[in-house]
């Protein structure tokens, strides 16, 4: 073992150790602690409570609703994002850009956003009032699938645009019609992103909480929501904790499965991003099966608007001019100062998750010889994943219970809620820079190396400055996350400095039609910004890179 | 000077580069001559410092062991170039000069000289992307010598290229490796490039090296038939047939000698000669080859006299160039 | 264009850095000469700023209010954090949710001169005087009598008119399980119907009940004087006086004063090392204060504990308040509630 050998590991440690320790006290401490209330309730250890909640008939009902309706939103959201894909990624038309960020907000829109979104539109007095969907599981799935409906789009048009097109046009020429084409050749390309959305969106809808909170309203249970109601509302810790370990289990062995399936045999193939083409007649399927998931992204969206404009049957912008005063008198802060604090809040989240995401990505990305090394890096790897696998109810109250004494006392710090949405946003960010960093060939490090540029110069001058679009990129991802957090930032919050997702959430706790509308205005509010966020981000992306 | 000694590098548990002793002194152009797969690109990669290797690489005496690659002072250049897409041409030129901290003008100046000298002045502001593949490794070759490397390292630079491209860039590289003094070690599978290119020759197969010395002196005595083979003989030929041959060549007869021939060396037609039976014939812009049964020494591999043509089981005159005709080494004759 | 965009950068870095919140100070309680008292409270805490400050003025003491949750998961919370609380008094804590709180031992006692009229609010079985009550309100089922009138159907009266065929699937109620009204709704059908409080809501649900998640939605979504198709809603006592027409002369809603449960919202002080135990009693004293008192029906929609305050003129006129409200013994509900929920979970859904 050489010196420089010796002295890079150590190198390599020292990055490793900051990520995992800031996810060690962030997340495995307070989940832990929660975890210990539960299992080892008057401090004994009794495994019994847990397995008593197990046997109960509601937890399996609980467990069965939760899969099923995540199975059918996974698969609905698939067969929608597909066609998308493709057209928005492989097609050129006029507005393109606009029309993928415009499918891209849903995901980054506030979950209360989303919820109060669709019921605008399903209550008995909205558009679609009619369809009965109030508080069916039909509405729960519908809402599910505008959600996540993004994130294959995104991952599987961006594998769809960096695919080369010449394997397609050989099937072709051996007289493969265009569906044998897409069966043969394009599918089987794609099924590793597509394995990887339907993965990531199945994850979301499991743990979906604000959605199903907002939209199941009572009558269906997930087990996030469950949860919740177990810790915040019945403060039955065990059954909380048992249920915790299941979810944690569920999602650590849907990540292995993911990990495997995923994997290339060779990452570092050098993208050919092809040309999107000008649509045909035979594309029209899919254009139009965009075009009605467009509209059905749209229509939320466009109802929320309509109502933040309309009071008594007039249009006014009463509703956003309460935003800038406290609206009634009701708020110790007016709204805009909330959304100055999710702003600040915001940027700290940003740095952090991107400091922490480069972090990461630069270390699982590195080539390592050792299959121990290889391992090591696995599961380095995940280990970021899980926040994405916990419910935020559960971090929340654990953040409560475990960062209250020295030197770990942080309940007050301004600093406890964005490290807790970075924590959010961290697999999100890795996942958008891991695929470029490692795109870069290695040779290209050796090469700068060989021509005397020590491993600083070689970051700056070949990773950074291929990665620094992406990483921008991240940052407005991260940033969009930030703004639109609302599980875990609504139990640490500071009083004083709200969020504006928290802000709209207590403003519908409000009586009075005016609260009503301006969380309504304040949506819209919030929506715009992060759709702006997200065209920026859309423009700085390297075609080609960038899936989750 | 680079000196290698019982280098050696294994991935997991194959060696792929079995202990190779190496030398190349300051202003030699060595070539690693060997078929794909054969170990010389890891040799040279553990050169370079990229990979992990035993045994001894050493510059002027050091001792290279625990220098990373960035503090060799030996600059790679790979088969595709490698070039920084996101920087100019002239920006990819200047990297190295940059690192060292020159002034502005200084860069520009000697990426100007440099780029003068690989023959692509006026390209400085275009991105790699737009260039051709000839051009690209022209690029790659003056970012390497932008370097002022110690040592070149080249790894196939021409492979890449089509087959008329190979011939010029290979002199052009010969040329200004020669002008700017440049100590290099390349590793390629092209027996044409390398002859075109080095001074001196190593031929390595299976991690090891089986070869070593001047250009011409490796090309005139292959050290066995293998070795031949892949040096461009078709043939190798012992006893009755090898004495034979050496007669027809004018050369001395030698006891027991293996002798390789070159296809160039055994010229068929009318007229005076050896008796031979053609097997096969066929004709190429660069005249006739074919395959001729040559009485007293069997099948090789020939080429015909210019305007001549003829058929199968047709009987002609063979008659055998001395320069094309090797002695194989006696003790390694025997393999 | 590099330059451009470095210059971008780090006007994007600075422009960060002034928005970052690195380097404020942590407000934690532990103030150095506890001039500064924090009061934790439910999200739906409200009062005038004025009040606060007169506070603020009149006894030296900064004030930082904490609005942490919803009034259950409120006390769920200071249970949690019982070691090492999250501030030196609470305001919020109801009947339903305050035996749980006292036997975790979560309030140190105090025994304040209450105003008149507010000693029958006080938590039955509180011996140490860890709770004092600051306002009541009573939970009610609410109809729409304009739609009843639009639609010639005559007005339910009782709880057992809602699961006759004539109100189906005009009813919504908010969840027990997810909201303070709901869970006061519940225990009026257990004080109402005792053991068979489940064949009541097995009733209901056959009866189309919908259940929804919060009051919120419930009043503000499915009733019918908020745009929905439901005019039967489980709301406050007080709602009539907020449905009032233009003129404000009548209100178009009306409570239903058969089964109502009543509520008391408590404060208390936090038990703990660090607590500012003078700036807590300062604070409990100033919300049993004749101006916070008078100010409790229009900031916060309850009625004042003390029996002399002057109400709102419209709260006098059309807020209605039962005579009568269903009673469940604290204690029983402290042990019960836990299976009360998850059997009425059950019951509800799916």
């Amino acid at each position: 073992m050489s010196l420089d050998r010796t002295a890079r590991r150590a190198a390599y440690v020292a990055l490793a150790v900051v990520p995992v320790a800031v996810v060690a006290v962030f997340f495995v401490l307070p989940v832990g602690a929660m975890l210990h209330r539960g299992l080892w309730p008057e401090g004994r250890f009794a495994p019994g409570a847990v397995l008593d909640v197990l046997a109960r008939p509601r937890t399996g009902r609980v467990l069965w609703f939760t899969l099923w309706t995540s199975t059918l939103a996974t698969t609905l959201a698939v067969a929608l994002g597909l066609p998308a894909a493709y057209v928005l990624h492989r097609l050129r038309f006029p507005g393109r850009a606009v029309v993928r960020a415009a499918l891209l907000v849903p995901f980054v829109l506030p979950t209360v956003v989303v919820g109060l979104a669709v019921r605008e539109l399903i209550a008995p007095s909205g558009i679609l009032g009619f369809l009965g969907l109030d508080g069916t599981p039909a509405a729960i799935v519908a809402g599910l699938v505008f959600f996540n409906v993004a994130v294959v789009i995104r991952t599987v048009g961006v594998a769809w645009e960096s695919l080369d097109r010449r394997p397609g046009e050989a099937a072709a020429a051996l007289g493969a019609s265009p569906w044998q084409v897409f069966r043969t050749v394009t599918f089987p390309a794609l099924r590793p992103a597509v394995v990887s959305a339907a993965s990531v969106v199945f994850l979301f809808c499991a743990t979906a909480f604000g959605v199903v909170l907002v939209l199941g309203g009572v009558r269906y249970s997930s087990v996030e929501t469950e949860i919740y109601l177990l810790t915040a509302d019945l403060l039955d810790l065990p059954a909380a904790a048992a249920l915790s370990l299941v979810q944690m289990l569920a999602v650590v062995v849907l990540l292995v499965v993911v990990g495997r399936l995923r994997a290339v045999p060779d990452p570092t193939v050098r993208r050919a991003s092809a040309a999107p083409a000008r649509p045909h007649l035979r594309d029209l399927p899919a254009v139009a099966v965009t075009a009605a998931t467009l509209v059905a992204v749209a229509l939320p969206v466009l109802a929320l608007v309509v109502g933040s404009l309309r009071r008594d049957g007039h249009w006014t912008l009463d509703f956003y001019r309460a935003l800038g005063g406290s609206a009634d008198g009701l708020f110790e802060v007016s709204l805009a100062h909330a959304l100055l604090a999710s702003l600040r809040i915001a940027v700290d989240a940003t740095w952090m998750s991107l400091l922490l995401g480069l972090a990461v990505a630069f270390l699982v990305t590195r080539r390592v010889r050792s299959r121990g090394g290889r391992r090591a890096r696995a599961v380095l790897d995940g280990f970021f994943m899980l926040p994405l696998g916990v419910s935020a109810v559960t971090l929340g109250f654990g953040f409560l219970i475990a960062l209250d004494s020295p030197p770990l006392d942080l309940r007050a710090s301004p600093l406890l809620v964005p490290v807790a949405q970075a924590l959010v946003a961290l697999p999100i960010v890795v996942r958008t820079l891991v695929p470029v960093l490692a795109g870069i060939d290695d040779r290209q490090r050796q090469a700068a190396a060989s021509l005397g540029a020590g491993p600083l110069r070689t970051l700056l001058t070949v990773d950074l400055a291929v990665v620094w679009r992406p990483v921008l990129a991240a940052a407005g991802f991260a940033f969009a996350v930030s703004l639109g957090e609302f599980g875990a930032t609504s139990f640490i919050v500071r009083p004083a400095e709200p969020t504006l997702p928290v802000v709209i959430y207590r403003l519908l706790g409000h009586p009075g039609p005016l609260n009503h509308g301006s969380a309504l205005a304040a949506s819209v509010v919030l929506a715009a910004l992060t759709a702006a966020v997200i065209l920026v981000v859309e423009r700085l992306r390297v075609p080609g890179t960038g899936a989750w | 000077m680079l000196e290698l000694s019982d280098v050696s590098v294994a991935f997991e548990g194959t060696r792929a580069v079995d202990g190779v002793d190496l030398r190349v002194a300051d202003g030699d152009v060595l070539a690693v001559l060997g078929p794909s797969g054969c170990g010389k690109s890891t040799l040279l990669r553990a050169v370079a410092g990229l990979e992990p290797a035993t045994g001894t690489i050493a510059w002027d005496g050091a001792d290279l062991r625990g220098t990373p690659t960035h503090r060799r002072g030996f600059a790679l250049m790979f088969q595709d170039g490698q070039l920084f897409d996101h920087l100019t041409v002239a920006r990819n030129v200047g990297y190295a000069q940059r690192l060292r901290g020159l002034s502005r003008a200084a860069v520009r100046a000697e990426v100007g000289d440099l780029l003068d000298l690989v023959g692509l002045s006026g390209y400085a502001e275009r991105l790699p992307r737009t260039l051709s593949g000839g051009e690209r490794q022209r690029v790659a070759l003056a970012r390497s010598l932008a370097a002022k490397p110690r040592l070149l390292l080249l790894d196939e630079p021409l492979s890449a290229l089509d087959a008329g491209l190979r011939v010029r860039l290979a002199a052009d590289l010969r040329r200004i490796l020669v002008e700017s003094g440049t100590t290099a070690l390349l590793v390629t599978h092209d027996q044409d490039e390398a002859f075109a290119v080095a001074d001196r020759l190593a031929v390595m197969r299976a991690g090891r090296i089986v070869q070593e010395g001047p250009t011409a002196e490796v090309w005139a005595a292959p050290a066995d038939p293998g070795t031949a083979a892949f040096l461009g003989y078709p043939h190798v030929l012992r006893e009755d047939a090898a004495a034979t041959l050496l007669r027809l060549a004018g050369r001395p007869p030698v006891p027991g000698a293996v002798v390789a021939v070159r296809a160039s060396a055994v010229v068929a037609g009318p007229g005076e000669g050896q008796p031979a039976t053609v097997r096969s014939f066929r004709l190429t812009p660069d005249g006739a080859r074919l395959v001729v049964d040559v009485d007293g020494v069997g099948p090789l591999d020939g080429e015909g006299v210019p305007g001549w043509t003829a058929a199968p089981g047709e009987r002609v005159a063979v008659r055998v160039d001395g320069g094309g005709v090797a002695l194989l080494t006696p003790d390694a004759s025997g393999s | 264009m590099r330059i451009r965009a470095l210059t971008g950068l780090t006007a994007l870095a600075l422009l960060a850095g002034g928005c970052s919140l690195v380097g404020q100070e942590d407000d934690g309680a532990q103030g150095v000469k506890q001039t500064q008292v924090t009061l934790v409270t439910h999200e739906s805490f409200d009062l005038p700023k004025d009040l606060v400050a007169t506070f603020e003025k009149d006894t030296g003491y900064d004030l930082k209010i904490s609005k942490l949750a919803d009034a259950g998961t409120l006390t769920n919370q200071l249970v949690l954090t019982k070691d090492k609380p999250v501030g030196d008094v609470v305001f919020g804590i109801d009947n339903a949710f305050a035996t749980r709180a006292i036997e975790e031992g979560v309030f140190s006692g105090y025994a304040p001169a209450l105003p008149a009229g507010a000693e029958q609010y006080e938590l039955p079985g509180d011996g140490d005087d860890a709770l004092t009550p600051v306002d009541t309100g009573a939970v009610c089922v609410n109809v729409d009598s304009a739609w009843f009138r639009d639609q010639g159907v005559p007005e339910p009266q009782t709880l057992d008119d809602l699961t006759k065929p004539a109100y189906r699937d005009l009813f919504v109620v908010p969840a027990a399980s997810t909201s303070s009204p709901g869970l006061a709704f519940l225990l009026a059908t257990i004080g109402r119907y005792g053991e068979d409080w489940t064949g009541y809501w097995k009733r209901l649900v056959a009866n189309g009940t919908k259940v929804v998640k919060g009051w919120t939605e419930a009043y503000f979504e499915d009733f019918t004087f908020s745009g929905g198709d439901r005019p039967i809603v489980v709301s406050y006592d007080s709602s009539p006086a907020f449905t009032l027409d233009k003129a404000g002369r009548k209100t178009s809603t009306r409570a239903l004063l058969d089964g109502c449960f009543r509520q008391v919202e408590y404060a208390g002080v936090l038990k703990s090392g660090s607590t500012n135990t003078d700036g807590a009693h300062a604070v409990i004293d100033w919300l049993l204060s004749p101006e916070v008192q008078a100010a409790l029906p229009g900031s916060m929609y309850v009625f004042p504990v003390a029996e002399d305050t002057t109400l709102p003129a419209e709260w006098a006129e059309f807020a209605k308040r039962p005579e009568k409200t269903e009673q469940v013994d604290p204690a029983e509900i402290a042990e019960k509630r836990k299976a009360w929920l998850e059997e009425w979970t059950d019951l509800t859904s799916r």
